[in-house]
């Protein structure tokens, strides 16, 4: 192990930004008494992202090519027993590479806000709040024991929902928020419970100690049943997974949380939080590795996701939400991967959806501003002419979407279907199904959003929503206008790396030594990524071998009809509309999950708490133990005080009395 | 007649029974209460004194001087009491003072 690493180095990576967000936070805001403008709030945050892309590029090198690993516990918190809570980290390939695109996804949003939140009163609370996400996804991907990453993870989702509620005066948004906290209420709860047994029969928080101990862990089984426990730890790890990275049936608040402002609908919900999921299976594929029947359930409820989700996305018309339904279809493919044991593919459809989903993210926020924030897709169209960077590198981030030979989605994408295919697992055929669907699906919906965002007649007159006095206050035209450079210079640097990427790191990433001894696979019961490796000749070969196999075939279909649709024949889509009908109302209210969330869990958990409060708190708590202890004193207490008459000779007789009894039962008795 | 250790005990007895009667029969005066008090505790005395005499054991009547200090101050307490009972009740009647109770 080469020492080139230093802790102190790695230490200041998550600490600017920290330090950033709190100078912002204090003084940028009503809190330290607005003592610093906007240009040195971002100034000031930007920096501290600067310095953590630069601290992680750098350890990214040093790890990729000096082949340098640290790990180290910093400094020790508490020691319970044998138990010690810790703070360390673990740098491997994994870590260094998840760094570099937390700090880069950040840092162009950073910079990309300057332009888009220009206009907003919190303006140094957002940078505050971003540059806190910063810290808090690099403590959660740097940490070496499951502590620092349980309190990485929690503080991530924090940051997501104040960022959610940013506009805290819009109900919605205030209701949006609620909603994405509870939601992942539910996944963290399956998530301490998985850390939880780890700690309780490995007797250790750290990774490398508990991996260590797996294939102890492998041999035990649930108490009281004859369930492997290491399939329920993972299943439990998992269930987080499930909340944090919007896994059916815990996706729910994703959508929702497009009420947040742009910015961080790319950095939170697209590039960086939602992939913690993926992140953290990964980082625990020794454990996963022993239990095949979490693996086949992650890959179900990966594929589910991948495909279901992805109908969603065909009949949304608010922006934002095409590209946030498009996101829960790729972390459903990601998943998949990850049922699939093929770790290394998931990390790296993770790294380069990280690149054209922010990229898609921000190409949409670009375009609501030039709409002077319409974001219905339905009264936009031809915004091509007026937005020319936006509009090309929003074309280039779909073309990566939908898997394009040569893009950076495609090799990544493509290498989730080739490892389902090949995964022996149960569910493997349905997956297999499912994602080969999602290509489809996924190219429908991207391109039925491009034509009708950039492509098509300005249709901007007919939104019956738009305020005419709003917009001459403003001043504005009713014509888009391309946005400020804050904002397409990060367009443009992250449309590189999603066309480039792919083609330049599939090599090390899924065949090479990158990730090294970061991701165990038992290679004798998975063998998919060794049967991947032997199909795999290089990454041309496999940009040439696309067009002659069914995904690139699919992908092309759906952008295919989606022009048809929704360029050369609009009639069909109503027609489709109408022939589906109960359909399409399924898919309008999203499978009614929201529904039954509402009307079975919420108010049967209502229901339980009324009878509860009812019957077991007013009636049997407050009625029978409060109430009848005190009337039981108060009756008792009523008659005895009959005895206490107040006359002196009374009390006399009785004491005199009690003195010959005493002395009777001394004298005699005793 | 010769006076025996039983003369006293009677004599004792006799006192201490009839402060007893004092208490519980003694429905009007306060005073005569605290009287009834002092006489138990000369009855005890005189136990003492008496249980000392034929012992030959001085203890006892030690135990007296201390029993009259302390009654001593106990009636001039006592009475002090009474003297601000009567000034805020205007009455030193047993029968009227009854609110020592719950």
């Amino acid at each position: 192990m080469s020492q080139t690493l230093q802790a102190t180095s790695l230490l200041a990576v998550p600490m600017a930004p920290l330090v950033g967000s709190a100078l912002a936070g204090i003084f940028g805001t009503h809190l330290g008494g607005n003592k610093i403008g906007r240009g040195l709030t971002h100034s000031l945050t930007i920096l501290g992202v600067f310095i953590a892309f630069v601290l992680s590029a750098l350890t990214l090198q040093s790890v990729a090519f000096d082949g340098a690993r640290f790990n180290e516990t910093l400094y020790t918190w508490m020691v319970v027993g044998d138990l010690k809570m810790e703070i360390g980290f673990l740098i491997d390939g994994l870590t260094a590479m998840m760094m570099c695109v937390v700090t880069f996804v950040s840092l162009m949003v950073h910079l990309y806000t300057i332009g888009y939140m220009e206009e907003d009163e919190g303006y140094n609370r957002f940078f505050s709040y971003i540059s806190l996400f910063t810290f808090s996804m690099l403590m959660l991907v740097m940490s070496n024991n499951m502590l620092q990453l349980f309190f990485g993870w929690e503080a991530v989702g924090l940051v997501s929902y104040l960022l959610i509620g940013f506009w805290f005066n819009k109900p919605t948004a205030i209701f949006a928020n609620m909603k994405a906290f509870l939601v992942n209420r539910v996944g963290d709860f399956g998530f301490i419970l998985g850390i939880g047994l780890i700690a309780a029969y490995g007797g250790t928080l750290n990774y490398s100690e508990a991996f260590a101990k797996a294939s102890e862990l492998g041999a035990l089984t649930f108490p009281g049943t004859d369930w492997m426990l290491v399939t329920v730890i993972c299943i439990c790890l998992f269930i987080g997974a499930m909340g944090k990275s919007a896994q059916f049936p815990l996706h729910v608040w994703l959508p929702d949380s497009m009420e947040g402002p742009t910015p961080i609908s790319a950095l939170i919900h697209a590039a960086t939080m939602v992939t913690a999921g993926i992140f953290m299976v990964t980082r625990m594929s020794p454990l996963f590795e022993l239990s095949d029947t979490a693996l086949n359930f992650i890959m179900v409820i990966g594929a589910i996701t991948a495909l279901f989700m992805g109908f969603l996305g065909l009949i949304q018309n608010d922006i934002k939400r095409v590209v946030a339904y498009s996101t829960l279809s790729q972390l459903g493919y990601m998943t998949v991967a990850l049922g699939a044991s093929a770790y290394s593919v998931a990390v790296f459809h993770l790294m380069t959806h990280a690149f054209f989903k922010a990229l898609l993210f921000l190409g949409a926020g670009s375009v609501i501003m030039g709409m002077h924030h319409n974001q219905d897709i339905r009264w936009m169209g031809g915004v091509r002419k007026y937005m020319p960077i936006t509009w090309l590198t929003s074309l280039l981030g779909s073309l990566a979407l939908i898997g394009t030979p040569f893009f950076s989605g495609f090799y990544s994408k493509d290498s989730i279907i080739e490892a389902v295919a090949e995964s022996t697992l149960p569910g493997a055929g349905f997956a297999h199904f499912a994602v080969l669907a999602g290509v489809f699906v996924t190219a429908f919906y991207s391109f039925r959003m491009y034509f009708l965002v950039f492509h098509g007649e300005e249709r901007y007159d007919q939104n019956p929503d738009i305020h005419h006095d709003h917009h001459d206050e403003h001043g504005h035209d009713h014509s888009p206008h391309e946005s400020p450079w804050v904002v397409t210079v990060p367009l443009v640097l992250l449309a590189i790396p999603s066309v480039l990427i792919g083609f330049y790191t599939i090599d090390p990433l899924l065949f090479g030594e990158f990730f090294g001894d970061a991701i165990f696979i038992n290679a004798d019961k998975h063998p998919v990524m060794h049967e991947l490796s032997h199909e795999y000749h290089g990454a041309v070969a496999m940009a040439m071998h696309a067009f002659s196999s069914s995904p690139f075939w699919l992908a092309l279909a759906g952008v295919i009809s989606a022009y048809y649709m929704y360029m050369v024949n609009p009639a069909v889509p109503t027609a489709i509309k109408r022939l589906f009908h109960p359909l399409y109302v399924l898919f309008e209210n999203k499978y009614y999950l929201d529904w039954f969330n509402e009307n079975v869990l919420a108010s049967g958990a209502r229901v339980l708490g009324t009878g509860l409060w009812k019957g077991g708190d007013q009636a049997i708590i407050e009625g029978g133990v409060v109430n009848a202890s005190w009337r039981l004193v108060g009756w008792v207490s009523s008659v005895t005080r009959q005895l206490q008459t107040g006359y002196l000779y009374h009390y006399a007789l009785v004491m005199i009395l009690g003195v010959f009894l005493l002395m009777t039962w001394f004298v005699w008795l005793k | 007649m010769n006076i025996t250790l039983g003369h006293y005990l009677t004599l004792g007895a006799i006192l201490f029974a009839l402060s007893v009667i004092g208490i519980f029969l003694n429905r009007k005066n306060l005073i005569v209460l605290l009287m009834a008090i002092e006489l138990m505790l000369l009855a005890v005395n005189m136990n003492f004194v008496a249980f000392s005499h034929y012992l030959g054991d001085l203890n006892g009547q030690i135990f007296v001087f201390f029993i009259l200090t302390v009654a001593a101050a106990e009636s001039a307490i006592g009475l002090a009491i009474l003297v601000q009972l009567f000034r805020n009740k205007s009455s030193i009647n047993v029968d009227e003072l009854n609110t020592l109770k719950g």
